[in-house]
């Protein structure tokens, strides 16, 4: 995704500590987008959590009511094998934002590791670990995921968040470099080195909360893409095939010819959850990108680009 | 209060208002004209008077010096008057008109897009801080100034094009065989060059230089004023120089224009306010840099610092800092008049109370020489 | 020309980390399904095929770094071995037909969606504040939608429920494959929908990547100087804006051709488009993993090449980077 590219440009940042900037923070949260965003998600969340409690219908028991549009009996309705289609979208959930979430936090700490370490320390270990990125960022992901998954001995959903974790951390690793190397130069930076401090003392403190608005973005923008290739993976029937996923869902429906008799209810929502799910997602790093990029906001004030014609407003004031 | 009645002339009703109406066409030497001019920053609970009821004029060839600490609207002033200004910043009132060689006075602020199109540049041309930034950083140099050139001049022709191109490097002095460079392989005295020969393209009236040597080392810094009134004196142009470092200005410039907080402090021609500045915040500009000769002596600064512009003084902006001020200064904002004292010029303007009625000691303050004439420095 | 050299050499080792990857993954996973596959087939394959396939999958006895070196020199004769499902084609010829599909379909959606996209991104970024400031969000939206998902819907729409466009296949099982004109009028009509979605799903990420680029270098001084000199307004956008901020996208083209590769795949799997995604997927689903290992080292190579030719675009484009690689 091309819209990556920005985040690598230099953020603004304040020249001074960290403190200052906190305070910023909160009324970030109120933009509409991210908190539209930050609420689909959570309503996803919430669904994946407690839904199965309160919707207590057996995702995988079978039925006489076979391939039935939406009724008031299965209010998405039936697959080939008579299971509620509703059941599996939120049991299904479950697998998918677990492996989206865990891939997504795995991958964030592994770019966070190779990203902020090569920014910071600089020279060789730098250039080593840069290549070392750059070469895993270059080769496709999907055809890499396949090649381990297909390998994979047993298909649990922690294994294929490790797998998707070990493809994805380059892109985040990429932009943490960018950002620690600007961070680095900073008087501040230079202070703590000469009095000292332990260079991971110097990460964790000072570094580290500086950054946490790109490490925020990268985490989301990988969540969505562990979210797709989980799904990816599981269409192609590399996932666990006996566990309900968003994915698993679209492989059955794919291979029982869903489409061809037309059973829109049973590949419509499944992919409307991930696109929701990956919309709100996008939704915050938006948020987030327009925060830290102040040049982004649309402000109350236009912002076209005609020269501006004075408005003939109070011509001075006297007292 | 009535010792200063027969130490001036009492104001006529012409001085009162600061520039009259417009000017009859082409017989005079004023170029532009500014008038009342006020800008504003809106976006926060209140709006920010970034420039407030501004007046000066500009003369042909004339170079007029606005000098200020950051902050106090000389930049904006400038973006003002070449319509360049961004949102969240409008002109809230004013005008500015431009007076060309021959034809009727313009004005700048209701041009149409396309006469402001056509304007630009071939009337009035800018010199931009930072070169570095200014430039195009994936065009060569002369194919910026090419830009120009075909834009404005369709009539010609490629070969005649590149003449001027190199001509123009030329008179900035920049080699011809650098011309085909990129902006970030030149140094940056270099490029600030080509920003001079980028405005001197179509030999414009005015060109406005928002502190074009304040990034470069001093060595250079001398090289390039040093240029730039050599081609004053050879092509006749006008110049605002706008900056903070005064020093620049006494050398160089015609009139000298201070301004704080958005307001017009003092206007003058430079000398004479070298020598006899009026206003407090004046006295302490010129105060802060020591003299290279005559005797030893305090360098003060001016205590405090300047206001946010969220929270402007009431009255006079200046007067928490000023050691002169008074009651009226912190109630009424003072009106840029004409200097009364008879030692000034007619051009020497000063929004100061101490200079209007009901002054406390206007006499003994106005006979008090400056620092700058090496006479010592007495208390009020 | 430092810099071409650069590139080049990093593209080789990425290529020469590729295909170690390739090499070591069934070596390094547990168990090896591949030794259950080659018993099956024992009696029918020759025995050159079985020891080049037992040098692929590690079956022999020797050590490590000597069926490494033995997976190099059959790679380099062009030997990746023979497909199980298709037995006895070799994979090389398996891949060999369905490459050319692959690549008009991902060639000329990805050029679509960068064009349009781009040119949509310096549109909406320039008129900031209009109408068009809504495509913003919608594109987003679609880009967070999956790639074969959105297919799925697509062609039930306009497949299944319209009839506009034909379900699946390359092109129809009446005509012969050849250089025909009905052969080519009946690829092209098979390829449309399966290149819209992509074109639809990927476009989001060009659009929104020129136009924030955009809208930073607006604000660049250069623009201001730009707007004082009276350069025309198409003059600034093109020349002086769109033209420094379309750097970062082509950098960028390398990240975004990987995403539409693994789209691509996933596409042709649901419009059962004859490329290589549609091989690939074959070969996950008959277990036949020296045609899964071919198709990755093939669009990985595929890829490098591609993000290449994209840095060196890149070079030609920015001066920047002739000083000093």
């Amino acid at each position: 995704m091309a819209a990556a590219g920005t985040l690598t440009a230099e953020a603004a940042q304040p020249a001074g500590p960290p403190a200052r900037r906190r305070a910023g923070w909160v009324p970030a949260l109120r933009a509409p987008k991210i908190a539209i965003g930050l609420g689909i998600v959570i309503l996803f969340i919430a669904v994946a959590v407690f839904g199965p409690t309160i919707y207590r219908v057996n995702p995988s028991s079978t039925s006489t009511d076979l391939l039935q549009g939406p009724s008031a009996a299965h209010w998405l309705g039936t697959t080939q094998s008579g299971q509620d289609v509703l059941a599996q979208l939120i049991v299904g959930a479950r697998i998918s934002m677990f492996v989206g979430f865990v891939g997504g936090a795995i991958a964030t700490v592994l770019s966070l590791f190779v990203g902020v370490l090569g920014g910071y320390l600089g020279g060789v270990a730098d250039e080593i670990l840069s290549v070392f990125t750059n070469i895993f960022l270059v080769i496709p992901a999907l055809p890499l995921v396949i090649i381990l998954a297909g390998y994979l001995p047993g298909k649990g959903a922690l294994s294929v968040a490790i797998v998707i974790s070990v493809t994805g951390w380059a892109w985040g690793a990429r932009v943490q470099r960018a950002q620690t190397l600007s961070i680095r130069k900073r008087d501040y930076i230079e202070a703590a080195r000469i009095a000292g401090e332990g260079t991971m003392r110097i990460i964790f403190s000072e570094i580290l909360p500086n950054e946490i608005a790109i490490v925020a973005s990268s985490f989301l923008f990988t969540v969505i893409f562990a979210i797709l290739t989980e799904a990816g993976l599981a269409f192609l029937g590399l996932a666990n095939l006996s566990s309900w996923s968003w994915g698993t869902m679209l492989y059955w429906a794919q291979s029982d010819s869903a489409l061809q008799v037309g059973a829109w209810w049973w590949f419509v929502p499944p992919g409307m959850c991930i696109a929701l799910v990956g919309a709100g997602l996008s939704m915050i790093n938006f948020g987030i990108d327009e925060f830290v990029n102040p040049r982004l906001r649309s402000a109350g004030i236009s912002t076209s680009r005609r020269p501006a014609r004075p408005s003939r407003g109070q011509s001075g004031r006297r007292r | 209060m009535s010792e200063l009645a027969h130490e001036a002339p009492s104001p006529t009703a012409a001085e009162e208002t600061p520039i009259p109406g417009a000017r009859p066409a082409g017989a005079h030497d004023v170029t532009l004209e500014v008038a009342h001019l006020s800008v504003n920053y809106v976006g926060g609970a209140e709006p920010l008077h970034a420039v407030d009821d501004v007046s000066l004029t500009l003369r042909r060839g004339e170079m007029l010096g606005l000098a200020g600490e950051s902050g106090s609207g000389k930049s904006t002033l400038a973006y003002a008057i070449t319509r360049l200004l961004r949102p969240p910043g409008e002109v809230t009132g004013g005008e500015v008109r431009y007076y060309p060689r021959s034809g009727a006075p313009v004005d700048v602020l209701s041009m149409s897009a396309g006469e402001l199109r056509r304007f630009r540049w071939s009337e009035l041309s800018i010199v931009f801080q930072s070169a570095m930034n200014a430039l195009n950083p994936v065009m060569a140099v002369r194919a910026q100034i090419d830009d120009v050139l075909r834009t404005h001049m369709p009539g010609l022709s490629r070969n005649d094009r590149a003449e001027r191109v190199a001509s123009l490097l030329g008179m900035v002095g920049i080699p011809a065989d650098r011309s085909k460079a990129y902006p970030h392989e030149l140094s940056g005295g270099m490029r600030q060059r080509v920003t001079i020969a980028l405005a001197l393209a179509l030999e414009p009236e005015i060109i406005v230089m928002d502190e074009p040597t304040t990034a470069l080392d001093v060595v250079i810094q001398r090289q390039i004023l040093a240029e730039i009134g050599r081609l004053r004196d050879q092509l006749g142009f006008a110049v605002i120089f706008i900056t903070h470092d005064l020093s620049l200005l006494i050398e160089m410039a015609d009139t000298i224009a201070i301004m704080y907080a958005g307001r017009l402090a003092e206007l003058a021609p430079a000398g004479e306010l070298y020598r006899t500045p009026r206003h407090p915040y004046s006295r302490g500009l010129l105060d802060s840099f020591p003299a290279l000769h005559g005797p030893q002596r305090h360098s003060e600064g001016i205590p405090g610092a300047p206001p946010d512009l969220r929270a402007v003084p009431p009255g006079c902006a200046f007067h928490p800092r000023c050691g002169w001020a008074f009651e009226v200064c912190h109630q009424l904002v003072p009106p840029l008049n004409s200097s009364p004292l008879d030692t000034d010029s007619r051009d020497h303007k000063v929004a100061c109370h101490l200079y209007g009625d009901g002054a406390p000691n206007p006499a003994t303050l106005a006979n008090q020489p400056s620092d700058s004439d090496n006479a010592g420095h007495t208390d009020g | 020309m430092r810099y071409v050299t650069r590139r080049l050499g990093f593209y080789l080792l990425t290529a020469v980390v590729a295909i170690t990857i390739n090499f070591l993954v069934p070596h390094l996973m547990p168990g090896n399904p591949a030794q259950i596959l080659i018993a099956n087939f024992r009696g029918r394959v020759s025995p050159a095929a079985v020891k080049s396939i037992s040098a692929l999958f590690g079956i022999s006895h020797a050590p490590l770094w000597s069926q490494y070196l033995t997976y190099w020199r059959q790679l380099l004769h062009g030997n990746l071995g023979i497909s199980f499902s298709f037995y006895p084609a070799t994979v090389a010829s398996v891949i060999e037909r369905s490459l050319p599909w692959t690549i008009w379909l991902v060639g000329t959606a990805t050029v679509i969606s960068f064009v349009v996209g781009t040119l949509m991104g310096i549109g909406v970024a320039w008129r900031r504040g209009s109408w068009l400031d809504a495509t913003v969000p919608v594109t987003t939206f679609f880009s967070a939608v999956p790639y074969f998902w959105f297919g799925l819907v697509v062609v039930y729409v306009f497949g299944v429920v319209l009839h506009w466009f034909p379900l699946f296949g390359g092109y129809s099982s009446g005509t012969t494959i050849g250089w025909s004109w009905s052969f080519m009028a009946s690829a092209f009509y098979y390829s449309i929908l399966p290149a819209t979605t992509i074109v639809v799903s990927s476009i989001a990420g060009w659009l929104l990547g020129m136009r924030n680029m955009m809208i930073t270098t607006i604000g660049d001084d250069y623009i201001v100087l730009a707007e004082a000199e009276g350069l025309t307004e198409r003059r600034i956008m093109l020349a002086y804006a769109a033209r420094n901020a379309i750097l970062p996208s082509i950098a960028d083209f390398a990240l975004s051709l990987g995403f539409v590769v693994s789209g691509a795949i996933l596409t042709e799997i649901v419009f059962s488009y004859p490329g290589i995604g549609y091989v690939l997927y074959q070969a996950v689903d008959n277990e036949d993993y020296p045609l899964m290992q071919g198709v990755f080292l093939v669009i990985t190579l595929a890829v490098l090449a591609a993000n290449l030719v994209a840095d060196l675009c890149y070079g030609a484009l920015d001066p920047r980077t002739r000083q000093g690689g």
